[in-house]
């Protein structure tokens, strides 16, 4: 019970350390999931659309891939970072950087998979259509991601859930270095280890608001969206 | 509003053409002469193969067998050349957002498509609903709109596969005198229907198919008063072909 209300006073009073720390999760989430939409809506758009020999493997490794357990993402671009490892020259182990990185290798499979099933259906709906305006092969894959736009907002999200509430992969390339590389779910894991439950708890409170709020943002774009466009 | 001389692309030319779909003959052998003038009307019971044609001579399907010429030339498919489905797709846009999308693609300046997207919805009767999602218009709205969107490619040639299936009484007046109007700016309307009536109040030219082969093609008049062939007759008297 005074956990909680201490928990509740951190929040309130905008302590400042707990506020950096939402910070840059929110910025670190928030950039994963940009580069990780760019990646994967295109390479979605193109599994939905182009045959080619090994495309059903590919898929099955992408639906798979949602599953991979974030750890051993983390552990493979640990791998590449480190010292010794192959990028160990670009020095990114242990910062920000890395655990977007990690993130957004994360995200992408996600995302990609689930725009390549939004986007074969509409494929399947439009194809005549577009094949009877003698639609080229690049505009049929903008007008087909354009007008998917809405539903994809449903990937996105998927995205940005996993990479906000994943712990694993960057406490392992950030290294939750406090003021540094320390997130909202790193915080919560090092502190409820620690049993300093009020700040657990408080950041607990702040990151589910946050993906309420998003969520409830998302839905009302993707309404208002409907609306306008059917 | 559209205006031209007799189609260059005319006539269309079926030369012995066979569809094949694994063991099933859509459409088997078949040879027709399409040219310009009034609208050319396929009529057949379901599963004739009326739908296969269209999309055959649209360049959608290719023949199994035989070939497709357009004013004699071999490959040249016409950019002007358009296909109202039976059941079209409106895309996830406006009314307007769709006509503006076809005439995009049909590489009109964007400057212009704005107002020649208006003119098309008036043209077919949607005045107002410019900005209406074009997936929630009614049924005979939204094949108005296919139409609007068919016509903004400025068509030589217009195809429609059954336009009016499944529109009440109205709706299907609204289409044919469309259909009317088009085809009086001299735009060579080819298109299918199973309603007797339709082909009588529209038809040019008529041409029976049965069973994916074609039966009898014959000027309307001719058609209706005196059929050749045991099939039409049988048809026009309202007979189930089976």
């Amino acid at each position: 019970m005074t956990g909680d209300a201490s928990a509740l006073q951190l929040v309130l009073n905008g302590d400042p350390a707990l506020y950096a720390i939402v910070k840059l999760s929110l910025l670190m989430s928030l950039s994963a999931l940009l580069f990780a939409t760019l990646i994967a809506v295109p390479c979605g758009a193109f599994l939905a659309l182009v045959r080619f020999h090994g495309r059903e493997a590919v898929i099955v490794i992408l639906n798979a891939m949602m599953g991979v357990p974030p750890v051993v993402i983390g552990l493979a671009i640990f791998l590449l970072l480190s010292h010794s490892g192959p990028l160990g020259a670009w020095g990114l182990l242990f910062t920000p950087q890395a655990m977007v990185i990690a993130q957004t290798v994360m995200v992408t499979p996600i995302i990609a998979a689930l725009a390549r099933q939004t986007i074969e259906d509409l494929w399947m709906e439009y194809r005549e259509e577009l094949a009877a305006m003698s639609v080229g092969p690049s505009r049929r894959i903008i007008t087909l991601i354009w007008d998917a736009r809405f539903s994809l907002v449903t990937a996105l999200l998927a995205g940005f859930g996993r990479a906000a509430s994943e712990v694993g992969a960057i406490i392992i390339v950030g290294g939750n270095i406090e003021g540094f590389t320390r997130t909202m779910t790193t915080a919560i894991a090092l502190e409820t280890s620690k049993g300093d439950l009020p700040l657990a708890i408080g950041l607990g409170m702040i990151l589910i608001s946050i993906v309420i709020l998003i969520n409830a943002l998302a839905w009302g774009a993707r309404r208002l969206g409907e609306r306008y466009a059917g | 509003m559209i205006m031209r001389a007799p189609a260059s692309d005319l006539p269309l030319l079926f030369e012995g053409v066979a569809v094949v779909a694994g063991a099933v003959t859509i459409l088997d052998d078949l040879s027709l002469t399409i040219g310009a003038g009034a609208p050319t009307v396929l009529i057949g019971p379901n599963g004739s193969g009326k739908t296969t044609l269209l999309r055959a001579a649209m360049g959608l399907i290719p023949p199994t067998s035989g070939r497709v010429t357009w004013g004699g030339r071999e490959h040249a498919l016409p950019d002007r050349s358009a296909i109202m489905f039976q059941r079209p797709v409106m895309l996830r846009r406006s009314a307007a957002g769709n006509v503006r999308y076809a005439l995009a693609v049909a590489g009109v300046p964007r400057l212009e498509r704005r107002t020649r997207a208006n003119e098309l919805i008036a043209t077919v009767g949607l005045k107002g609903l410019e900005r209406r999602p074009a997936r929630r218009l009614s049924g005979g709205e939204q094949q108005r709109l296919s139409l609007a969107r068919a016509l903004a490619r400025d068509p030589a040639v217009l195809f429609l596969d059954e336009p009016t299936a499944s529109l009440d009484p109205a709706a299907t007046k609204a289409i044919e005198d469309l259909v009317r109007a088009i085809s009086g700016r001299g735009v060579k309307v080819v298109m299918s229907t199973h309603d007797l009536g339709q082909a009588r109040r529209l038809a040019g030219e008529v041409v029976l198919l049965h069973r994916g082969r074609l039966v009898e093609a014959a000027p309307a008049a001719d058609f209706f008063a005196h059929p050749r062939t045991e099939e039409g007759r049988r048809f026009i008297a309202g007979e189930l072909l089976v």
